[in-house]
C-alpha cells in the first residue's frame, strides 16, 4: 500500500469527472449533472477529511508524491501532490463549503433553463481550486489557477446575454490575467534559478533550506534579492486573485454571476487562491528577513497592500446600496486583512481568519441570495425592508454571519481569527500603521454590516417585491444552518487559551495563552466593534428608512464623501482613463500600423505572387501544352491506323496466320535453316 | 524412303489436310477440327523423331506428346463453349458472322 499521500489526486478528479459528466450529459439532463456534482463533493469531503486525518497524526511533515510529467532534453517536468496541514484544511474547508453551496443552488438555480450548465461548470470550478490546494509544484499550481480564472469567467458571465455580466466576467478574466503574466514571470525567473518548481523535494524543492540559501544570496537589480523579487512577482498574481488593492476592482462586478456563484467565488475558491498562494510559498515570501542589506523586504510589501485594501474596502462597503456589492466589498477588506497577516508574518492567523471566513462569508452570500431569490431578483438594499419578520432562518442565520465578519466578541469565530491578526500586527517591529489600519477598518466593518441588516430585514417594506417575499424552501435554508453553526464553533478551534489549529498548521506547539492575553487590544478592538454597531443602529436602526428614495443619512452628512465612495473611490474611472485610454491609443496605434504599414507590405508581396503566377499559367499553355497535344495527336493516330487490321473476322486472321507460315517455310528452306 | 522420312511426309500431309480445313470451312466446328489436324501433325513429328533419334533420353517425346494432349483437349474444350455461346448469340455457327469481336 503506497503512502496516502499519492492518492491525493483523487480529491480534485471526483469534481472534474463530475463536470465531464454534466458536460458530456444531454441539455435537460438536470438530476444526472446536480446528482453528480453533488455525489462528487461529498466524496471529495470524505477523502479530504481522511486526508485531515492523516495530515494531523504528522502535523510537522510535508508529505508529498512527486512524478515525472514529461521529460525535456536533459531535464523533466515533474509534478506532484502534497499533504499537510494546511493543505488538508484547505481542501475540508474547500469541499464542504462547496457541498453546502451546491445544495444550496438546488433550489437557487431551480427556474433556469441552464440548470445542467450551471452545476458542471461549478463543479470543474471546485475541481481547479482542488487542484491548486493539493499541488506540490507551481506549475500543477500553476495550471488549476488558470482554470479556476476560466471556471470564474465562465460563471460570472453566466447569464451572458445581460451586457452586464458579459463585461463583468471579461474584466474579471483580464484583470486576473493582469496579476498572472506576474506570476507567470515569477515562475520562470523561479525554475530558471533553482531548477525546480517543486515546493517539497526531499531537500531539492525551493522552499527547503538548500535552494532558498541560495536564493537569498542572489542579488536581483536595484539591491533587491532575487527572492524579493520573485515573491513580489509571484504576489502579483495573488493579488489579482484576491482582489487585492490596485487589482481588486473585478472583485465587485464579478456579482453579475448567480448569487451562488458569488458565494463560491468570495469563500472557497477564487479569492481564496491567492492568499493560499502566499501561505504556501511562505518560507520564499520570508527568505529575504535576514538580509540586513536588502532595500524592501517582500513581506512589508504584502502588509502594506492587505493594509491599505482592508481600509479601502471597508470604506468603500459603507457607502453601497447593492446588498451583494456591499459583501462583495468586505470580502476585499477581509483579503486585505488575510494578506495583512501575512505580511506582518503571521500565515497561520491568516488561514485561520481565511477559514472562518469561508464560513460566515459563505453563509452572508447564500443568505443574501435567499432574499434576492424570495424578493424576485431586487437586490437594491433601499427597496428592501421589513424581511425580518417573513424570514426567520435567513434573518437569524444573516445575523449570525454580520455578527461573525463584524467580530462581535468570545462566541462568534470571526472575532477570534480577526483578534488573531490584529495580535500579529501589534507585534510586528518595522511600523505600527498596519495595525491601526486594522482597528480602523474594524469600526466600519461593524458599520456597514449593521447598516445592511438593518435595511434589509428591519423597518417597512419599501417595494412590492419586498413586501411580498416568502421564507426560501428547506433546501436553501439547511445549508444556511449548517454554515452558520460553522461560523460559531470553528473560531474555538483557534482561541489563545487553546491554539489547537494553529499548532496543527505550524506544525509545532503554539503555548497557550491566557483567554484575555493582550487584553488591552482585546478591550480595545472591543469598544471600536462597539462604537460601529452602536453608530450602524442610530442611523438606520433606531429610525428605519422610511422609502426607497428617502436619502442615506450618511449622505445628508457629508454628500461628497459619500458620493465619491459610492463610485467606489473613482478607481474605475481611473483606470479607464489612464490604462483604458493608453489602450485604446495602443490599439489604434497598431490599428494604422496594420492597415497600412503591414497591410500595405502584404499586399504587395501578393501582387508579385499574382503575378508569377500569371507568367507561369503562359507559359504552361503555350509553351508546354503544344508540346504535348501534339505528341498525342500522333500517337492517338498510329494507333487508328494499326486498329483498322482488327476486323473481327476470324478467317482473316487464319489467312495471315498462315500465309506468314509459309512465308516462315519458305524463307527456311531457302536459307537453308541457318 | 526411311521410316523417318515416310513421318514427316505423312505428317506433311495432315498437317495440310488441317490447314485447308480451317481456311476453307465456314462452320466453326470444322474450323476447330481442322485446327486439332494441324496440332495431331505436330504431335506425330515429335513423336517421330523421339523415336528415329540416334540417342534418345528415355521418353521425352512422349511426354511432350502427353503434355500436347492434354493441353489441346483444354482448348478444345474452350473452343467448343465459345461455339456453344456464339450459337446462343447469333443463332448461327458461321465463322463469317462472328465479326463483333473486333476493336
Amino acid at each position: 500500500m503506497e503512502p496516502l499521500v499519492a492518492y491525493l489526486w483523487i480529491i480534485p478528479a471526483l469534481p472534474l469527472a463530475a463536470a465531464a459528466v454534466g458536460a458530456a450529459a444531454p441539455r435537460g439532463s438536470r438530476r444526472l449533472a446536480s446528482g453528480a456534482a453533488i455525489a462528487a463533493m461529498a466524496g471529495a469531503l470524505a477523502l479530504s477529511s481522511v486526508a485531515l486525518k492523516y495530515a494531523l497524526a504528522a502535523p510537522s511533515a510535508h508529505q508529498f508524491c512527486n512524478f515525472t510529467w514529461f521529460d525535456l532534453g536533459n531535464g523533466a517536468v515533474r509534478l506532484g501532490w502534497l499533504l499537510d496541514p494546511l493543505n488538508a484544511f484547505m481542501c475540508v474547508m474547500v469541499s464542504l463549503v462547496g457541498l453546502l453551496i451546491f445544495i444550496f443552488s438546488l433550489g437557487y438555480m431551480e427556474d433556469d433553463e441552464n440548470f445542467k450548465r450551471f452545476f458542471w461548470l461549478m463543479s470543474l470550478f471546485a475541481a481547479a481550486m482542488l487542484c491548486v490546494v493539493v499541488s506540490n509544484s507551481l506549475l500543477l499550481l500553476f495550471i488549476g489557477w488558470e482554470l479556476v480564472g476560466l471556471a470564474s469567467y465562465l460563471l460570472i458571465g453566466f447569464w451572458f446575454h445581460r451586457p452586464a455580466a458579459a463585461a463583468a466576467a471579461k474584466k474579471a478574466f483580464i484583470t486576473t490575467r493582469i496579476g498572472d503574466l506576474g506570476f507567470l514571470l515569477g515562475l520562470v525567473w523561479l525554475y530558471d534559478t533553482t531548477g525546480s518548481l517543486l515546493l517539497y523535494d526531499g531537500g531539492n524543492g525551493f522552499l527547503e533550506a538548500h535552494a532558498l540559501g541560495d536564493l537569498a544570496t542572489q542579488v536581483a537589480a536595484g539591491g533587491l534579492a532575487a527572492t524579493t523579487a520573485i515573491s513580489l512577482l509571484i504576489f502579483c498574481g495573488a493579488a489579482g486573485k484576491s482582489g487585492q488593492f490596485p487589482l481588486h476592482v473585478w472583485l465587485p462586478d464579478a456579482m453579475e454571476g448567480p448569487t451562488p456563484v458569488s458565494a463560491l467565488i468570495h469563500a472557497a475558491t477564487m479569492v481564496a487562491a491567492g492568499v493560499f498562494l502566499v501561505a504556501r510559498v511562505f518560507p520564499l515570501f520570508s527568505a529575504d528577513q535576514g538580509l540586513p542589506a536588502a532595500t524592501l523586504h517582500a513581506l512589508t510589501v504584502v502588509a502594506a497592500i492587505g493594509a491599505i485594501t482592508a481600509l479601502m474596502g471597508a470604506a468603500i462597503a459603507a457607502a453601497q446600496s447593492d446588498l451583494k456589492r456591499i459583501l462583495a466589498f468586505s470580502t476585499v477588506s477581509q483579503l486585505g486583512y488575510m494578506m495583512l497577516a501575512l505580511g506582518v508574518g503571521s500565515w497561520v492567523a491568516a488561514i485561520f481568519h481565511l477559514l472562518t471566513h469561508a464560513f460566515f462569508k459563505a453563509l452572508l452570500f447564500l443568505a443574501a441570495g435567499s432574499v434576492i431569490h424570495a424578493a424576485h431578483h431586487v437586490q437594491d438594499i433601499r427597496e428592501l425592508g421589513g424581511l425580518g419578520a417573513r424570514m426567520r432562518t435567513t434573518f437569524a442565520t444573516f445575523a449570525v454571519g454580520m455578527m461573525a465578519l463584524s467580530g462581535v466578541p468570545f462566541v462568534f469565530s470571526g472575532f477570534w481569527s480577526k483578534e488573531a491578526i490584529l495580535h500579529a500586527a501589534s507585534e510586528w517591529g518595522p511600523s505600527s500603521l498596519p495595525l491601526y489600519a486594522g482597528l480602523a477598518g474594524v469600526v466600519l466593518t461593524a458599520f456597514y454590516m449593521t447598516r445592511l441588516l438593518c435595511e434589509v430585514f428591519w423597518g417597512p417594506p419599501r417595494s412590492p417585491a419586498a413586501s411580498h417575499a416568502r421564507e426560501s424552501p428547506a433546501v436553501m435554508t439547511a445549508p444556511l444552518v449548517v454554515l452558520a453553526a460553522g461560523a460559531v464553533g470553528l473560531g474555538f478551534l483557534g482561541t489563545p487559551a487553546w491554539p489547537w489549529l494553529q499548532s496543527r498548521l505550524a506544525g509545532a506547539e503554539i503555548p497557550a495563552r491566557p483567554l484575555l492575553d493582550g487584553g488591552a487590544l482585546m478591550a480595545v478592538s472591543i469598544i471600536l466593534v462597539a462604537v460601529g454597531l452602536g453608530s450602524g443602529w442610530a442611523l438606520y436602526g433606531r429610525r428605519p428608512r422610511a422609502s426607497a428614495a428617502a436619502p442615506d443619512p450618511l449622505q445628508s452628512a457629508a454628500p461628497r464623501l459619500f458620493a465619491f465612495l459610492g463610485a467606489r473611490m473613482k478607481l474605475d474611472e481611473l483606470y479607464a482613463a489612464t490604462v483604458g485610454r493608453l489602450n485604446t491609443f495602443a490599439a489604434a496605434l497598431a490599428d494604422i500600423l496594420d492597415r497600412w504599414v503591414w497591410g500595405g507590405a502584404v499586399g504587395l508581396l501578393a501582387r508579385l505572387g499574382e503575378f508569377a503566377g500569371l507568367l507561369n499559367r503562359e507559359v504552361d499553355e503555350v509553351g508546354l501544352n503544344t508540346g504535348f497535344d501534339t505528341v498525342s495527336e500522333e500517337i492517338r493516330r498510329t494507333g487508328q491506323a494499326y486498329s483498322r487490321a482488327q476486323t473481327g473476322e476470324a478467317h482473316g486472321y487464319l489467312r495471315t496466320l498462315a500465309l506468314a507460315f509459309v512465308v516462315l517455310a519458305l524463307l527456311v528452306l531457302l536459307g537453308g535453316g541457318r | 524412303m526411311s521410316p523417318l522420312q515416310l513421318c514427316l511426309a505423312f505428317s506433311s500431309a495432315l498437317f495440310a489436310v488441317g490447314l485447308a480445313g480451317a481456311l476453307a470451312r465456314s462452320n466453326s466446328i470444322l474450323v476447330l477440327l481442322g485446327i486439332e489436324l494441324m496440332l495431331n501433325a505436330a504431335n506425330l513429328n515429335l513423336i517421330a523423331f523421339w523415336r528415329f533419334s540416334p540417342h534418345g533420353s528415355p521418353a521425352t517425346g512422349v511426354v511432350f506428346v502427353v503434355f500436347a494432349i492434354a493441353v489441346a483437349a483444354a482448348e478444345t474444350a474452350v473452343g467448343l463453349a465459345l461455339v456453344i455461346s456464339i450459337y446462343r448469340h447469333q443463332q448461327d455457327i458461321r465463322l463469317e458472322e462472328a465479326t463483333r469481336l473486333k476493336g
